[in-house]
């Protein structure tokens, strides 16, 4: 297996990922600290047969994406803080249309240009909600390079099973970090297909009359059916409606076919939860951060657990709720002033055992900013 | 094959007002494409936001009518994979010359096979009548109330200088010539745009003294001139019309199939 173990940036790590889940098509714009990303693909794409796509701006990279997966391919874009902003119309196309497509967004410091080459996780929420209008989304996140490989594949597969955009909600920390990666064989990690519907040509296909399990089998655009596919509220047959039963359903079937299936949907990481007094509840970069300091303080006898989410949206709301029933405090650990602090919050009815442990001046999370908060807890001072 | 053999009957009457320009477009694409004999399903029509852009639910296609700009986007995503397929896109000026310029333009660059049949009424017809790129010197518009002082583009010198291989101009006046047109520019290997005139009369016509459909198709009859014309040179103020350009050059998507052939060597 030795063959088998690269060293690389997490960046490299999510190509791998995406080309180990069967990447057709790639659309991209140069942005820090998102770009390695697309220069890697305009190598081994068309190498491969397969096909890179530099375009003008962020907005039609992500709209040549839809695109081309209508056309049944698998697609992907990727992209950092500012970029992100001007594709959300265009996720919410995807949304709408209900077009599998991976979003790679590399966090860095924000609001606008902000800092560039720093890491943050300021994006969190903006993942959620950024597009406008409500909906449901798929957003996932990694805090080492196995963990990006995998997570890539996992995007891949959720966003082909539920038809929907889904956001690789990666940050420059783990992005820029090289470390190792040891290469999946082939078929070790799944890797679903698209799901293609059955009816035979001649027969009246409904490109959007969900099956009794929801799912909506697809037709490539070149096939044999001819569809109609607008970003309008429409009815089975894909053509605009204002009827409000049609709009109604749509509705509840465009987000219960996400926040329906969060057990399903949801990626977690545990350390040391089981006899846990205090639980450090992190993610990505953080997370890094969080688990050194956790081992530290297991080797003095301290109880202190990981939770390390890798599903962000659709919140595991229950895992949280049930992993902090027991516990004395919580402190999240992450790279802005709050964004899933006020997640837990929520979901655990019991906010003042609930601290926040961050980040927000474009350095690195340090062990130290972690300590310092639970010294405070613990009533030992700053 | 008839015409209503092309369309979803299941989805008419159309939303467009009597005497809308953009019904003949639809007709006339629908006979170029008749004359030449491309299958149903290997044409995909991809639109933008405006009245234009409902021509795609209303053909039977595969259509795909996406956001205000970005039809052009999402065609070079699509053709880019499936290269074999004929992709029309309709769209309007606004959607053309303002917010979806950027992607006009490189669409141009790229010399990408799609063919751009851009409805230009002059105005926004959905929004309900404001001014655009296209809106003439003192026009009046919902937004420019006291007439429009904004020049405005010149689209085939537009294309044209973007690198577009096929380039014409032509007007719902003239139909048989505009299925002519569209026929060459569908055959025609590269990015080609079209631009049509096409009256809007319930808002550019109602402002702008050309108050039916009747009126504006006579300014398009009697404003207009094939290109190169003894009248243009008598009287400069005339709009030509006819192709413009026509000339072979690398095709995206075949450069790219040349790419492909020279990474895998390497
Ligand atoms: S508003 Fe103008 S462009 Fe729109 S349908 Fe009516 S006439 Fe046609």
């Amino acid at each position: 297996m030795k063959n088998n173990v690269l060293f690389l940036q997490g960046n490299e790590a999510c190509v791998e990922g995406a080309l180990y889940a069967g990447l057709d098509f790639f659309a991209g714009y140069p942005i820090t600290p998102s770009t390695e990303i697309a220069e890697l693909l305009s190598y081994r794409l068309p190498a491969t047969g397969r096909k890179f796509i530099q375009m003008e701006d962020e907005l039609s990279s992500m709209c040549a994406i839809v695109g081309a997966s209508l056309t049944g391919k698998k697609v992907m874009t990727a992209t950092s803080g500012p970029g992100f902003s001007l594709k959300q119309e265009a996720i919410g196309f995807a949304v709408m249309t209900e077009t599998p497509c991976v979003i790679v967004n590399i966090q860095r410091g924000g609001p606008s240009t902000g800092l560039p080459t720093s890491g943050s996780q300021g994006d969190v929420m903006q993942a959620r909600w950024g597009t406008h209008g409500e909906h449901a989304i798929i957003v996932l996140t990694a805090s080492n390079n196995q963990d990006v490989f995998a997570m890539t594949v996992e995007a891949f597969n959720l966003s082909e099973t539920f038809r929907t955009p889904v956001v690789l909600l990666f940050d420059e920390v783990v992005a820029h970090t090289r470390e190792k990666l040891t290469m999946p064989e082939p078929g070790e990690i799944n890797v679903v297909d698209r799901l293609h519907t059955s009816v035979p040509k001649g027969t009246d296909y409904h490109p959007y009359l969900p099956r009794e399990d929801g799912r909506l089998p697809m037709s490539d655009f070149g096939g044999v059916h001819r569809y109609n596919v607008t970003g309008l509220a429409h009815d089975m047959w894909g053509f605009p409606s204002t009827n409000p039963t049609i709009v109604y359903d749509l509705m509840r079937h465009l987000v219960d076919k996400i926040q329906g299936h969060t057990k399903e949907i949801t990626r977690i990481k545990e350390f040391f939860v089981e006899d846990a007094e205090c639980l450090l509840i992190s993610y990505g970069a953080s997370a890094r951060t969080a688990l050194h300091v956790v081992e530290n303080r297991r080797e003095r006898g301290e109880k202190l657990g990981l939770l390390e989410l890798q599903t962000l949206w659709p919140f595991p709301a229950d895992v949280v709720k049930k992993r902090c029933a027991s516990i004395d405090c919580v402190v999240v650990v992450e790279m802005n002033m709050g964004q899933i602090l006020h997640e837990v919050k929520r979901v655990i009815h019991d906010g003042d055992k609930v601290f926040l442990a961050n980040k927000i001046d474009g350095t690195f999370i340090a062990p130290t900013d972690i300590l310092d908060i639970l010294r405070i807890i613990q009533g030992k001072g700053a | 094959m008839a015409v209503k053999d092309y369309i979803r009957e299941r989805f008419f009457p159309h939303l467009w007002c009597p005497g809308c320009g953009h019904g003949i477009v639809m007709g006339a694409m629908i006979r170029a494409i008749e004359k030449l004999g491309i299958q149903k399903s290997d044409i995909v029509v991809v639109s933008g936001i405006g009245c234009s852009s409902r021509i795609c639910g209303y053909l039977d296609f595969h259509t795909l009518h996406t956001l205000h700009g970005r039809a052009l986007a999402f065609a070079t995503g699509l053709k880019l994979s499936r290269p074999e397929l004929t992709l029309l896109v309709p769209m309007g000026d606004g959607d053309a010359f303002a917010i979806g310029g950027n992607h006009l333009i490189h669409a141009a660059r790229r010399n990408i096979d799609l063919t751009a049949i851009i409805m230009n009424n002059n105005i926004y017809g959905m929004t309900g009548g404001q001014s655009s790129p296209s809106t003439g010197y003192g026009d009046l518009a919902t937004t420019a109330p006291y007439g429009n002082i904004d020049p405005s583009f010149d689209p085939v010198n537009l294309v044209l200088g973007a690198g577009a291989s096929f380039v014409a101009r032509t007007t719902t006046y003239h139909v048989t010539s505009m299925i002519n047109i569209l026929e060459k520019a569908i055959t025609h290997k590269g990015f080609s745009v079209v631009e049509v005139l096409s009256q809007c009369p319930t808002y550019y016509g109602r402002k702008n003294r050309l108050a039916t459909a009747v009126d504006m198709m006579n300014f398009y009859k009697n404003r207009t001139t094939p290109i190169g014309s003894k009248d243009k040179e008598k009287n400069p103020d005339l709009i030509e019309r006819g192709i413009f350009i026509q000339e072979e050059r690398p095709e995206y998507c075949a450069e790219y199939a040349k790419l492909i052939e020279k990474a895998r060597s390497q």
